[in-house]
């Protein structure tokens, strides 16, 4: 992107082409409680140098041992030909391009991911993106509002085994538009939906159902499905794309399936690198397309008949409808989107479905590795992918420091998020752990509860 | 029987009555040539209430999306469906077969409407 700096005389010149005194003239419109004088925590501007020191005293935090951390985030191997292509220059943009038609590369390869990411989800259409999984799920919710046209509420079922980092966010951006977001339990035994709690709530406006869900748990999604459907319910599905290359995607979900479907797309290519930047995707039924925020790309022909791509039903979109469009917050996710549109390609149809069966049964080596330690409890009795919460004899703080500090993440502590999920940690095993990776964790962990009181 | 009576409000819909306390609604001439080729209706729920000067449909064409606020007070009690496969009969025929809603509403607030003559005029002072 070109650094094009203004001077002093260039704003001066410009507002007084348009008749304005100062920049701030500019955001009148906004009424003055909104506006904020100073942001609390913010530091005020850095130097360059400054700014490089800090960063790279940050990246030296980063550690290179074995990590057993998912938890909405997964290590799988990416081809050093995924990132070689969506670095080269004629994709290198984080955007879709201002003058997008004029880009009909970009234009083309985004089409193929949502044609891709359709499939995968089995669903009619795609958006070209949005800013990560979490805020997809914040906008599928607004989006069920409008489409739902059945209710009143603005009641969104959010089960508590959802990921606690979508609640939050979905929380600041949702709750201030007046949306209710309603917690639902967990059955301690399976780590499923407690479907006896649902049947209160028929008058919410949509159902979330992760799957598999926080805990790696899979639910009982046809189920869930139809109960919300038989009340006026939208059903919104969060699923990890690399899981749907296995499981029934959630255009299938049911009699006549979910409604929305959103979530992470890191797994597709994306490494881990500290947490971002990663992609969120969301897919849904044809007749819900004006609905749908964020950018589509599509099809067509021109006026002589040579096949081309284009930005369609920009109606809805915020250059155009204002505070009314579909969302002003859809940041499209295009570099990411490159790498993931490679990665899809790369591997196929049947790739992905090996990737995910290989997560699968190393898991379930994992298990059986680890099932036997000595005062070590499996939770939740249920089929699992991804992940699993495994309860320690001892204080999993304890457990994961000792562990960290020899080189390997253990999992997460779930009883940051799961005040009654006391000493559990969520550990997640993908395709790219060896025998001998887990041997060491099975190894490791069993010194850790030999030396820790 | 005295001839229809058409109403018009500043934002250019048309209202007339069409039975004991239903009213027909749609988009003036005017309005449909300033949007262009229609290519979707977004209309509300059948039995959705709204108040006088509620957004409460969305006309897109292949240029913009725009609101219509509803000219009075009341329940929609019918859509004209056949705008789903042919939305571009507001473009050809705005007042006739290319109407958007029946509004049911008993005491039908009529204040602020203008008749044909004053929107004309209205149209005129726009023109320029």
């Amino acid at each position: 992107m070109s650094f094009i700096p203004h001077t002093k005389e260039d704003i001066a010149t410009m507002l007084a082409e348009i008749g304005i005194s100062d920049i701030e003239a500019l955001y009148d419109e906004i009424p003055d409680e909104f506006k904020i004088g100073t942001l609390e925590g913010i530091p005020s501007a850095a130097n360059e140098m400054e700014v490089v020191r800090e960063i790279t005293a940050l990246a030296a935090k980063d550690k290179f041992g074995l990590n057993f951390i998912g938890a909405g985030a997964y290590e799988h191997f990416i081809p050093s030909v995924v990132w070689e292509l969506t670095t080269r220059g004629e994709f290198y943009t984080a955007y879709t391009p201002y003058q997008a038609e004029a880009s009909q590369g970009t234009l083309q390869l985004i089409y193929e991911y949502q044609s891709m990411m359709s499939n995968l989800m089995a669903h009619d259409i795609s958006n070209a993106s949005l800013y990560d999984g979490a805020s997809s799920l914040a906008e599928a919710i607004l989006m069920a509002i409008r489409v739902n046209r059945t209710k009143d509420s603005k009641k969104i079922i959010m089960p508590r085994n959802l990921h606690p980092s979508y609640k939050a966010v979905a929380e600041s951006i949702t709750t201030k538009q007046g949306v209710e977001l309603i917690d639902i339990e967990f059955n301690p035994a399976d780590g499923l939906i407690n479907t006896q709690d649902l049947d209160s709530h028929s008058d919410a406006t949509a159902l979330v159902i992760q799957n598999p869900n926080f805990f790696g748990s899979l639910e009982n999604v046809d189920g869930l499905t139809d109960w919300a459907h038989s009340q006026n319910i939208i059903v919104i599905a969060v699923v990890n794309p690399i899981a749907m290359a296995l499981l029934k995607p959630p255009g299938i979900w049911g009699e006549r399936g979910a409604d929305i479907a959103c979530g992470e797309g890191q797994p597709l290519g994306v490494p881990l690198s500290s947490g971002g930047p990663y992609y969120g995707f969301m897919t849904t039924r044809g007749e819900f397309s004006r609905q749908l925020p964020g950018r589509i790309v599509g099809k067509t022909l021109d006026s002589n008949g040579n096949e081309g791509f284009v930005l369609t039903l920009q109606a809805r979109e915020q250059h155009i409808r204002r505070s009314k469009a579909t969302s002003n917050i859809c940041t499209n996710q295009g570099l990411m989107v490159t790498a993931s549109t490679m990665y899809m390609s790369l591997y196929g149809e049947q790739g992905l479905v090996d990737v995910a069966k290989s997560c699968h049964s190393k898991l379930n080596e994992f298990i059986t590795a680890i099932k036997n330690l000595k005062g070590i409890e499996v939770l939740f009795d249920s089929e699992r992918f991804h992940e699993v919460a495994i309860c320690m004899p001892k204080s999993s703080k304890k457990i994961i420091e000792y562990m960290e500090s020899h080189g390997i993440s253990p999992g997460l502590d779930l009883s940051l998020y799961f005040p009654e999920l006391e000493n559990t940690v969520l550990a997640c095993v993908t395709e790219v752990k060896t025998t001998e990776d887990i041997q060491a964790y099975v190894s490791l962990l069993e010194e850790a509860l030999e030396v820790i009181e | 029987m005295s001839e229809e009576i058409i109403l018009y409000t500043k934002d250019h819909e048309w209202i007339k009555k069409t039975g004991d306390q239903s009213y027909m609604v749609g988009i003036t001439e005017h309005a449909q040539d300033a949007l262009g080729e229609l290519v979707f209706v977004d209309f509300p729920a059948i039995n959705a209430e709204f108040s006088k000067g509620d957004a409460f449909i969305v006309v897109e064409s292949v240029k913009a999306a725009s609101d219509v606020y509803s000219p009075i007070s009341g329940t929609v009690i019918e859509i004209n469906d056949a705008l789903n496969s042919n939305p571009s009969m507001v473009n050809s025929d705005p007042q006739g077969d290319g109407w958007l809603c029946i509004i049911q509403s008993e005491n039908a607030d009529m204040s602020g409407l203008m008749n044909e003559a004053e929107y004309k005029s209205l149209l005129e002072t726009l023109d320029h």
